[in-house]
C-alpha cells in the first residue's frame, strides 16, 4: 500500500514523524483529506483533530491552528501546539475551560474576546479528543 | 609583610569563591544543554516556515501585505532587545546592549524616536540609564522561555507597525554561533522581508510547481503567515539568547575559576616563603640566645 509521509511539528518538538495511508485536516475552509501522492497543496488550518490512518488503525492529534503543506508526498503540518490524543492533560483542558468560559461570561473591557473564544475552543477540542 | 594568618585566611577565601565559580560553571553548561537541545527541536519548524513562506512569495506581490510594506515617512523605530536576566557571563549582555545602543544612536541621527522593548532584565536596566523609552519589558522570562512569550513580544510590535506607530522594528539578540562565539545579531524584522528560496536546492525535485493549491487565496495565507513568522524569529531570538547567555557564563566561570587556580598556588608560595621567613628569624633569635650564654 503506498503511503505519504505525515510531519507534525511544533516549535518545542516533532509530535508526528511517520509514513501513513491517509490524512484528514481541519482546513480554514473545511476538512479535507490528503491520500498518498496528492497534488501540491498549502493550506490554512483551524483549531482542531487531525486525523491519520497508519496500518489501518485512525490516529487523533490535537492542532491549535496553523497550516499544512503538501509537496512531494510530504505532508508537513506547523502548528504552534499539537498533541497526541493519548497526551492530552484533560485535567488542564478543564481547566482551561473554566477559565475561558469565566472570561467570557465577564464581558467586561480588559477581556480580550477574540483570544477567549480561542482558548475556549481549544479547550473543548481537546477535552472532545482526551474522551474520544 | 603579610602574617602568617592573614594568608592563611586569603587562600580559604579563595578556595571558597573557586567552588562557588566551579558549581555556577557546571549549572551554566547543564542549562547550555538544555537550550542547545530546544534550538535543536526548533530547527525543523523554523526550517520549514521559511521554506513555505519563500514558495509564498514567489506568488504574490512585493507588497501585498501591509508587514512587507516599507512607511514612506520614518519617525519611529522600535528595538526589540533580548538580554539575560543575570551577569557574571563575561562581556556578553555588555556586548549585546552596546549594538542596541549604538543602533538607536543611528536611527536618531536618521531624525527618528526610538523606543524599546526589553526582554530580560539587563538590557531594560541599561536601556532604562541610557534614557530612552520603554514601550514593554519581560523580566525574569529567560529561564521559562516559550513560543506564546515570543508571539506576546512580536504581537505589540506587529500592531504598532500596522498602526503606522512603528516605522520600523529591529530585532537584537545574542547569536549562539558555537561555544566560544556568541556575538550581537541586529536583524531587521518589520518592514519584513519574506525569505529567499534556496537556489540550488529547489529546482531540480520539486519538478513543475506552477500546480500548487492554495487555501485560502495567497493573499490572505500570506495575512495569516506573515505575523506568525515574525514570532518564529523573536523565538529563535529567545532560543538564541537563552544558549549564548550560558554558553557565555560557562566561558566565564570556567576562567574564574582558573584565576582562583594561579591566585591559590601564588598565595601558597607566599605562605610558605612567610613561614619559613619567620622560622628563620626564629631560629636567628634562639642561636643568638645560646651564643650570648655560651659567651
Amino acid at each position: 500500500m503506498s503511503t505519504l509521509q505525515l510531519s507534525v511539528v511544533t516549535p518545542d518538538k516533532t509530535v508526528v514523524s511517520e509514513a501513513v495511508e491517509m490524512c484528514i485536516c481541519p482546513g480554514v475552509a473545511g476538512e479535507f483529506g490528503v491520500l498518498p501522492n496528492h497534488v501540491s497543496i498549502l493550506s490554512a488550518l483551524k483549531i482542531g483533530d487531525l486525523r491519520y490512518r497508519v496500518n489501518g488503525k485512525d490516529e487523533h492529534v490535537f492542532i491549535s491552528g496553523g497550516f499544512a503543506d503538501m509537496n512531494n508526498n510530504v505532508l508537513s503540518v506547523l502548528a504552534e501546539s499539537a498533541e497526541k490524543a493519548a497526551d492530552i492533560d484533560e485535567a488542564r483542558a478543564k481547566a482551561a475551560k473554566e477559565r475561558a468560559e469565566k472570561r467570557l461570561a465577564e464581558k467586561s473591557e480588559t477581556v480580550d474576546e477574540v483570544r477567549a473564544q480561542a482558548a475556549l475552543q481549544r479547550a473543548v477540542v481537546r477535552l472532545q479528543l482526551a474522551r474520544s | 609583610m603579610p602574617s602568617l594568618k592573614d594568608v592563611k585566611m586569603k587562600i580559604v577565601g579563595v578556595g571558597k569563591t573557586k567552588q562557588i565559580t566551579k558549581a555556577m560553571n557546571m549549572v551554566a553548561s547543564a542549562k547550555l544543554r538544555g537550550a542547545q537541545a530546544r534550538i535543536e527541536a526548533f530547527r525543523p519548524y523554523a526550517a520549514k516556515y521559511h521554506d513555505v513562506l519563500a514558495e509564498l512569495s514567489t506568488k504574490v506581490e512585493g507588497n501585498a501585505h501591509p508587514l512587507l510594506s516599507e512607511h514612506e515617512e520614518k519617525k519611529t523605530c522600535g528595538v526589540i532587545l533580548i538580554t539575560s536576566d543575570r551577569g557574571l557571563c563575561g562581556s556578553f549582555n555588555g556586548n549585546i546592549i552596546a549594538t542596541a545602543l549604538k543602533l538607536a544612536k543611528q536611527k536618531e541621527s536618521e531624525g527618528m524616536t526610538v523606543k524599546f522593548s526589553c526582554v530580560g532584565r539587563k538590557g531594560r536596566d541599561a536601556v532604562r540609564q541610557a534614557g530612552y523609552e520603554i514601550v514593554s519589558a519581560f523580566a525574569d522570562r529567560m529561564g521559562s522561555i516559550d513560543f506564546s512569550l515570543a508571539s506576546t513580544v512580536a504581537q505589540e510590535l506587529i500592531r504598532g507597525y500596522e498602526t503606522l506607530d512603528f516605522d520600523e522594528v529591529w530585532l537584537i539578540y545574542g547569536e549562539f554561533v558555537s561555544m566560544a562565539q556568541q556575538p550581537p545579531k541586529s536583524l531587521c524584522l518589520l518592514p519584513l522581508k519574506t525569505p529567499e528560496a534556496d537556489e540550488q536546492a529547489a529546482p531540480a525535485e520539486t519538478g513543475p510547481h506552477c500546480e500548487y493549491i492554495y487555501e485560502p487565496k495567497e493573499e490572505q495565507l500570506l495575512a495569516e503567515l506573515l505575523p506568525r513568522y515574525v514570532n518564529v524569529q523573536v523565538y529563535r531570538g529567545l532560543l538564541d539568547t537563552s544558549a549564548s547567555e550560558h554558553a557565555a557564563r560557562m566561558a566565564a566561570m570556567d576562567n574564574a575559576t582558573r584565576n582562583c587556580n594561579e591566585l591559590i598556588n601564588s598565595l601558597t608560595l607566599l605562605y610558605n616563603k612567610t613561614r619559613q621567613a619567620s622560622i628563620t628569624s626564629e631560629l636567628i633569635d634562639i642561636v643568638g640566645g645560646a651564643e650570648a650564654l655560651n659567651g
